[in-house]
């Protein structure tokens, strides 16, 4: 709207702003943010759109994420490799999809991405296993774990058939009160 | 091939293509979706920039036959594909491809639409398409540059984030609740100010000037004490913070202001679009909430939605990882045995009891209040300068104190009648905004008793003001000196507006005052006490009792909206409520973010009052409603004062509209305003609302209904589909010698080939049968024909 700045042209922040749901400043403050992660690697000026990836270990280390038990598993599904290096792009794509614009069906997609932690689009017993013990720390028994899984397999799975396809989870996503409100990141 | 139509079918080929794309086979949300997204827009945009350069070549080859070239058809087909990419440009956010895709397919659309819509512009009226093209890119620019600067605009984003980090979204809820009310205040305060302040202060006649913007030459030597300021009498009183200042004068100013009717207007307007904005936050909070109450998906959602993803503070993490535990244990065990009704008497015994005390005390403090409000008239008919701070503000006292401990009380109460805490918070809830409902009304009604007093007393000083001026007037005939006297002087009559005004004034103010008060004594000095006579104490206060206090989020909640309702009710009587009241809710973000992070802890368990946001948003509506009733009644029944306000003289303070009516539309308008109003078309008017309500609801029960069917349906699909495999499962149990046998018959049937006859019981002597069966669940194989 007027402020000179030299990191992105217009048609970049246009760009940016047609496909999250960021504002301009928004956007600006996110780049300063992703410099000062590692400003060794990362260039003040994104006009020639260099292709520059934070490794994970930066990412995680971010206040907002830190504390957060499955912050591998957000870092790695916005990854396009799929090992948690994320390009500016991706930083971007993964705040504008955690905030609070985003609508419900979006963030059951990415959800099911990150709560799958094998990758086979499928959240099985084992995925469901694994989240349990990062949410409780462990402090559950074997059995208590194992009566729990399955449970919410009983819950949600539609077409018997014992883990949950996407179908399955946006069902139960869908209908969850909270759901809103706790998948949310504020940057 | 004209591009537009090679789109089309280029869709249909995506799939094809798909197939050799997809690395696993099986239903990928962002695979499927990503991947056809890309192929398909992309691979029609290149095919299309392709035909689009040979169509170019064609089309400079044969210019005049360019009318041809286009027919109405194409040119239809074309203004759709066109269409369909701006709605993928409006919509790219929203989907879940990656950002280099999303970008790509972006400036792809957007090339199209471009090169496209000139060509569109052919044939008729191509001047006033380019035009409307145009306006409408400078309209989507405007509504770009405006967004960002609202979202620029909004405050306190960053104490917000701190907030939530540390305690979660609980407690920040109320924060933001808190700066959305800033925000509806904020809009309450500059409708008033600028269009009814501001212009009488500006244009108006000024201070001095007329009897009724003059403090009384008694009340002069002390009219600017701090005193009488704080109390809002003196020249805080005639002043325009006060009804009673405003001049009834139809116009004001060289720019012919209309004021009493702009103080009408904007009175009924703070009210109307206060409606308007809680009913739109309800509406999109329906939207947001998905279907309410619903216990099938218990263990899935805790799984699911229990950890808070804003939390960023270590020591909150891990409250809440044993939050979240303990509430795994507690499903868990309620799973596994049927928790007994252990004395269901003595329980029963006990809510009872409980819920007796509390009618008791909610009885108590209605009467406390009127007997306090009693005292106060009689007060007030013997003369306040006899009496001293206490019994000057005896009723605001009160009102404030009740309010601080009647909740305590409650919660003490509870304790006997063993809730689950969700269940014990709306009881909680219920009876504090029973209290406070009561208080409420207990104390308009002693108000209205005042008001009857004063518009007694009016007739009595109306009568006298004739005599008072029959006398000056003879005095002033035979001492033949001109007609002036100080308006200081002049007798005045009563102005119960005023006074109603100033009691709300001083409620709000009070509150205010209470508010702070117990924040500062009770949450800090707690936590003051606690964090330094620690050392020195027998037993360890941080994790015994007393320790820190955690954040009433209900409780103050409902004093928000119960404060509210007072600026509602009280800001047509005086429009300086919304200014207290913007400059209140401001220190008090400040001061409560501070407190909450320095004397709270964050909470053990949280239980949200109810499933949906819009709990606290229906008692707000609730609240604005009943605030809107007495200021209706006024308007519509009562005399306005004689002596005072923009509405003296009048019989009734709504006629300014039919004098304006009358004088400042053309005559037609008021006849046809006239037949408008007529009840002989308002009542079918009413009875035409009240049929469309009932119609509006049987439908949704309609739908409710019929969505409760399609999910029985769903649960007995599902229930089905896991009986089915269950069997399937069982019976490739008992073939359990050669569960994965890759080759199987193509047609889908369970053919016992090879005549072995031996029946899936048992064991299989012979070769095994190649059967078909559906595989078990467990291990992932190919894709299997079933």
């Amino acid at each position: 709207m007027g402020n000179k700045q030299t990191i992105f042209t217009d048609e970049q922040l246009d760009a940016y702003q047609d496909c999250t749901f960021f504002t301009r400043k928004e956007i600006l403050r996110l780049h300063g943010r992703f410099y000062e992660l590692a400003p060794n690697i990362v260039p003040m000026d994104y006009t020639d759109d260099p292709d520059v990836k934070l490794p994970m270990q930066l990412i995680i280390n971010m206040p907002e994420l830190m504390e957060n038990p499955f912050k591998e598993r957000i870092v790695q599904s916005f990854s396009e490799d799929g090992e948690g290096n994320l390009s500016f792009n991706d930083f971007v794509d993964m705040f504008s999809v955690m905030s609070e614009m985003a609508p419900r069906e979006l963030k059951a997609i990415y959800a099911f991405k990150i709560y799958d932690f094998n990758t086979d689009n499928f959240i099985c017993k084992s995925d469901l296993e694994k989240t349990l013990n990062k949410l409780t720390r462990e402090e559950l028994e074997e059995e208590e774990v194992t009566l729990v899984c399955e449970k919410v397999i009983e819950e949600a799975d539609m077409d018997g058939d014992g883990k949950l396809a996407f179908a399955d989870f946006e069902n139960m996503i869908s209908k969850a009160p909270d759901f809103l409100s706790t998948f949310h990141i504020r940057i | 091939m004209k591009p537009w139509l090679a789109e089309s079918d280029d869709e249909n080929q995506a799939p094809a293509n798909e197939e050799e794309n997809g690395e696993e086979g099986e239903n990928s949300p962002t695979g499927r979706k990503g991947r056809k997204g890309r192929k398909g827009a992309g691979a029609a945009n290149r095919k299309a920039r392709e035909n689009a350069k040979k169509d170019k070549k064609k089309k400079d080859a044969d210019e005049s036959d360019e009318e041809d070239a286009i027919t109405e058809e194409e040119l239809d087909k074309l203004k759709e594909a066109v269409e369909e990419k701006k709605k993928l440009i409006a919509t790219i956010r929203n989907k879940p491809w990656k950002m280099k895709q999303k970008l790509e397919v972006l400036k792809d659309a957007q090339a199209f639409v471009e090169k496209f819509e000139g060509a569109l512009g052919k044939g008729k009226g191509k001047k006033f398409y380019a035009y409307k093209v145009m306006m409408l890119k400078k309209w989507m620019k405007f509504q770009r540059d405006f967004e960002n600067f609202k979202t620029a605009c909004i405050p306190w984003e960053m104490k917000i984030k701190e907030i939530e980090s540390h305690f979660g979204s609980s407690v920040a809820s109320y924060f933001i609740f808190l700066r959305w009310m800033y925000g509806i205040n904020m809009i309450l305060f500059g409708l008033t100010f600028g269009l009814v302040m501001v212009p009488e202060a500006l244009m108006g006649k000024p201070y001095g000037s007329i009897p009724r913007k003059t403090v009384p030459r008694a009340e002069q030597p002390s009219a600017m004490n701090f005193a009488t300021l704080y109390d809002f009498s003196g020249f805080a009183q005639y002043s325009v913070l006060f009804y009673g200042y405003y001049n009834s004068q139809r116009t004001i100013g060289w720019l012919q202001f209309r004021l009493p009717l702009s103080y009408l207007l904007v009175g009924i307007g703070t009210i109307a679009y206060s409606f308007m904005v809680v009913i739109r936050t309800m509406a999109k909070n329906a939207n947001d909430d998905g279907g309410g109450d619903d216990n099938s998906f218990n263990f899935s959602w805790k799984m699911y939605t229990s950890w808070d993803f804003l939390i960023g503070n270590p020591e909150t993490a891990d409250n809440k990882f044993a939050s979240i535990t303990t509430s795994f244990k507690e499903s868990i065990l309620e799973e596994q045995e049927n928790r007994k009704e252990e004395n269901i008497h003595l329980v029963r015994f006990l809510r009872v009891l409980a819920n007796f005390i509390v009618l008791c005390t909610l009885a108590g403090s209605g009467y406390l209040i009127y007997f306090v409000v009693r005292r106060s008239q009689q007060f007030a008919l013997e003369g306040l300068e006899n009496y001293g701070w206490w019994e000057r503000n005896e009723v605001n006292t009160v009102m404030s104190l009740l309010g601080m401990f009647c909740p305590t009380m409650f919660d003490v109460v509870s304790g006997l009648e063993n809730y689950h805490p969700r269940i014990a918070l709306r009881w909680q809830l219920g009876r504090i905004f029973a209290l406070f409902l009561g208080n409420l009304y207990t104390f308009l009604i002693a108000l209205m008793d005042e008001i009857n007093l004063k518009r007694q007393e009016e007739k009595i000083v109306q009568h006298n003001m004739t005599m008072w001026y029959a006398n000056l007037f003879n005095g002033s005939q035979s001492e033949n000196s001109t007609f002036v006297v100080d308006p200081a002087d002049v007798p005045r009559g009563p102005c119960w507006e005023t006074m109603v005004g100033q009691e709300f004034v001083r409620l709000t103010v009070n509150d205010i005052m209470t508010t702070y008060v117990t924040i500062l004594t009770g949450d800090f000095l707690q936590a003051v006490f606690v964090r330094f006579f620690n050392y020195c104490w027998c037993w360890d206060l941080e994790y015994g009792w007393p320790s820190y206090c955690e954040f009433d989020i209900s409780g103050n909640v409902l004093g928000l909206i119960f404060n509210q309702g007072m600026i509602w009710m009280g800001s047509f009587y005086a429009p300086c409520l919304p200014l207290i009241n913007v400059f209140r809710l401001h220190t008090s973000m400040y001061l409560q973010c501070w407190a909450v992070m320095c004397c709270n802890v964050p909470h053990a368990r949280v239980f949200k009052a109810s499933r949906s946001n819009n709990f606290y948003m229906a008692m707000l509506l609730f609240i604005l409603f009943l605030a809107m009733l007495p200021v209706v009644y006024t308007i519509v029944s009562i005399p306005p004062s004689f002596d005072c306000g923009p509405f003296s003289g009048k019989q009734r303070m709504f006629e300014v509209i039919q004098e304006t009516l009358h004088h400042d539309f053309p005559a037609w308008f008021a006849k046809v305003f006239g037949y408008a109003s007529n009840p002989g078309l308002i009542l079918p008017f009413i009875l035409l609302m009240v049929m469309s309500i009932y119609y509006l609801n049987a439908t949704s029960k309609g739908y409710q209904a019929s969505i409760l069917e399609l999910k029985k349906k769903l649960q007995s699909q599902a229930e089905e589909n896991k009986k089915r495999s269950k069997k399937a499962a069982e019976k490739a149990a008992e073939t359990q010698d050669d569960p994965t046998k890759p080759n199987n018959s193509p047609g889908s049937q369970p053919n016992r080939s090879d005549g072995t006859g031996a029946g899936p019981k048992g064991k299989n002597l012979e070769v095994p049968p190649r059967i078909a069966v559906t595989r078990p669940p467990a291990p992932k194989g190919p894709p299997v024909p079933s």
